[in-house]
């Protein structure tokens, strides 16, 4: 099993026939994806690559495909447009790569996904990748491996990094989802923790945080509460100063809260195993799975 | 973006929040023609984007349009915290019978902007938190609805008895609320929010930030950005598209992601180094966007060592190869550079950089060990 995406995963993509949304598509179907359809206003009838048909609405692909995912790639000032517009298409699983989103168009979209009863992964996130299944958005397939860890992350390229050191060490992944740097995400650590703990595919749980807000340390208290199995955890932005934000909009450390020391702390009194750096996930998640 | 306190003051004043006159001056004599204006004694306040200007001597008492003018010209051109003053704000020194807080602030945890009110006023509300929470009253607004009325009302009453105060303030909570919405503000502030000796409520120091992500679609908040408040190098960087932070130490750090470059940043910490910076260069990979990354970095006399951390995924390492060949060739770069790169065409970028005579290293940890060390060798 896997969270969120397996084999079962029909997507639509929209935006794509966009710089960004063409040149992954491509990268998601030659990695196995089902992209059934793609939507581009005005380009409705066209196919992409040949064979993938593209649509005018994301109503009409859904009812044309029987799509159940959808991944946006389209511009910042059109990406709450298109997350209103997949879940309204009832869209279940809405994956947003855009960065730059404005924070108050989240205000406005999130309690209309939940009306709709789906879920939205990002904005300004990698995207999620079950190995051997289903790859949703941007993360480099090769250096992902079928297994049983799941991993979840604030960050793009970090992400890449400790998957890599998994792989590379023989410990392949459930499933591995960037839920997004920005102040407010559609799924946040809580969320993939609770889908890790009930799948029973996923044998420990990697978490890679960042300075900022207090997500870490919520999910820190939920891991204690409802989580069995083994979790270790990362925190970027230790040698971050207060009050600068560090790339991404939800990475600012505010007075004295949102710091990496306070939610090490936190992480350490939920039990779960602290990586000082990235390479340490190899020799805790050994550690911890012996124990 | 922080807005300095007169334009805050502009945006509030505009959706009726009512404030004492007052103006902005960047020259003595502007600051005197506006004391004398207002008549009777003035505050001359910096505007700088940092707090305890009062502490640093930024905030002036002055009782005569002489005196503004003596005030202004010793706080124009002083330094707090690093930052020079350019702009005086000159206001009337009020009456004060009360003070207290109100702002409205996006909140993660319920994805709703969180109204804060509380009767203690005057000093910073992160204090008042952290030392008597039970002083803050807060209040999560649905943006479905808006602020409604019984709500302003109640928040309101958190800071007053008298039912004419109370109404006055529950308007004030509305004005607020529309300023943070039609501006996609991330911070409305009202501190002091003051009564005079015969009872009106008044706004006497504001602070807005606005989500630089909204910039776009505010052009007149655009404008108000204030390039002299902040360091060149990072007004250099946004306009290369490069996300760039300047820090104290001497190691300097490229790297493509915020994660992965807080990351780097620590790792060098960790190896006993110093980061000289923060800088994403973003997911997109092109190489002009390395050789500003580079000019950027290697004008920062403290700059021992460069590393370049790049993990490729949308990032083409063979483009950032590129990228750090085309600099070295256009201007001479005088510190070692160490380069991590992997994913991403990666056997290709490996061969640009060793026709180049650069070599390029597989491992994070290796490649931060060995900047670390060449930092400290050339210290």
């Amino acid at each position: 099993m896997s969270i969120f995406i397996d084999k079962s995963t029909k997507l639509v993509v929209q935006g794509i026939t966009g710089r960004d949304g063409s040149f992954h598509t491509r990268q998601m179907m030659a990695y196995g994806t089902r992209v059934v359809a793609g939507v581009t206003p005005g380009k409705g009838g066209q196919k992409f690559e040949g064979q993938v048909p593209v649509y005018n609405t994301v109503a009409e692909a859904v009812q044309e495909t029987g799509a159940n995912t959808s991944v946006i790639y389209v511009p910042p000032a059109g990406a709450a447009g298109a997350i209103f517009e997949a879940a309204d298409a009832g869209i279940k699983l809405v994956v947003c790569i855009t960065e730059g989103v404005p924070v108050d168009d989240m205000l406005k979209v999130m309690p209309f996904i939940r009306s709709r009863g789906a879920r939205l992964i990002g904005p300004n996130c990698p995207g999620l990748i079950s190995p051997g299944k289903s790859k949703v958005g941007i993360i480099p397939g090769n250096i992902c491996t079928p297994g049983r860890i799941g991993l979840v992350s604030r960050s793009g390229t970090l992400t890449y990094e400790v998957v890599n050191h998994l792989t590379k060490n023989g410990m392949g992944q459930s499933t591995c989802v960037g839920i997004g740097g920005d102040p407010i995400v559609g799924t946040n650590f809580i969320d993939c923790l609770r889908a890790f703990q009930d799948d029973p595919e996923t044998e420990a749980i990697v978490m890679m945080g960042e300075i900022g807000g207090t997500a870490e340390q919520d999910a820190a208290e939920f891991v204690k509460q409802h989580v069995t199995k083994p979790v270790v955890g990362f925190i970027a932005g230790q040698t971050a100063p207060p009050g600068r934000r560090m790339g991404h909009a939800g990475a600012i450390i505010s007075g004295s809260s949102g710091t990496a020391a306070e939610k090490m702390a936190a992480f350490e009194a939920a039990g779960i195993g602290v990586m000082k750096r990235p390479v340490d996930v190899v020799a805790l998640l050994k550690a911890k799975l012996k124990g | 973006m922080n807005l300095h306190e007169y334009q805050a003051r502009e945006l509030l004043k505009a959706a009726g929040v009512p404030m004492f006159d007052g103006d902005v001056a960047s020259t003595p004599d502007e600051a005197e023609a506006i004391a004398r204006r207002l008549g009777g004694t003035v505050v001359v306040k910096a505007q700088v984007h940092s707090g305890g200007r009062g502490k640093a001597g930024g905030v002036k008492l002055a009782k005569t349009p002489a005196e503004a003018k003596e005030h202004a010209a010793k706080i124009l051109g002083m330094q707090i915290k690093g930052l020079t003053v350019y702009k005086v704000l000159v206001v009337p020194a009020a009456e004060i019978a009360t003070e207290s807080y109100a702002g409205l602030i996006l909140d993660r945890e319920t994805q709703r902007p969180v109204f804060m009110v509380s009767a203690a006023g005057g000093m910073d509300i992160e204090e008042v938190a952290a030392t008597t929470p039970e002083k803050i009253v807060k209040f999560a607004v649905d943006p479905l609805y808006g602020l409604l009325p019984h709500q302003a009302m109640t928040l309101a009453y958190v800071l007053y008895q008298d039912v004419k105060q109370v109404r006055a303030a529950a308007q004030i909570m509305q004005q607020i609320y529309r300023v943070f919405m039609d501006n996609d503000a991330t911070l409305v502030e009202i501190n002091p929010l003051v009564t005079t000796p015969d009872g009106q409520v008044l706004a006497l120091d504001a602070k807005v930030s606005i989500d630089d992500n909204a910039l776009d679609r505010h052009p007149n908040l655009a404008a108000m950005r204030d390039e002299t408040a902040e360091d060149p190098s990072e007004v250099e960087a946004r306009k290369a598209n490069l996300t760039f932070i300047k820090l104290d130490g001497d190691v300097g750090c490229v790297v493509n992601g915020a994660g992965l470059a807080m990351a780097t940043m620590d790792l060098v910490k960790y190896y006993g180094g110093e980061p000289a910076n923060f800088l994403d260069i973003g997911g997109s990979s092109n190489p002009e966007k390395v050789v500003n990354a580079l000019k950027i970095i290697t004008r920062d006399p403290n700059v021992k060592a460069i590393l370049f951390n790049i993990f490729g995924g949308i990032t083409r390492t063979d483009d950032v190869a590129n990228g750090i060949v085309t600099a070295t060739q256009q201007f001479k770069v005088n510190v070692p550079i160490v380069i991590r790169l992997t994913g991403t065409n990666e056997k290709e970028a490996v061969r640009i950089l060793e026709a180049a005579g650069m070599k390029a290293l597989n491992d994070m940890d290796e490649a931060v060990e060995q900047v670390v060390r060449l930092a400290k060798e050339a210290a």
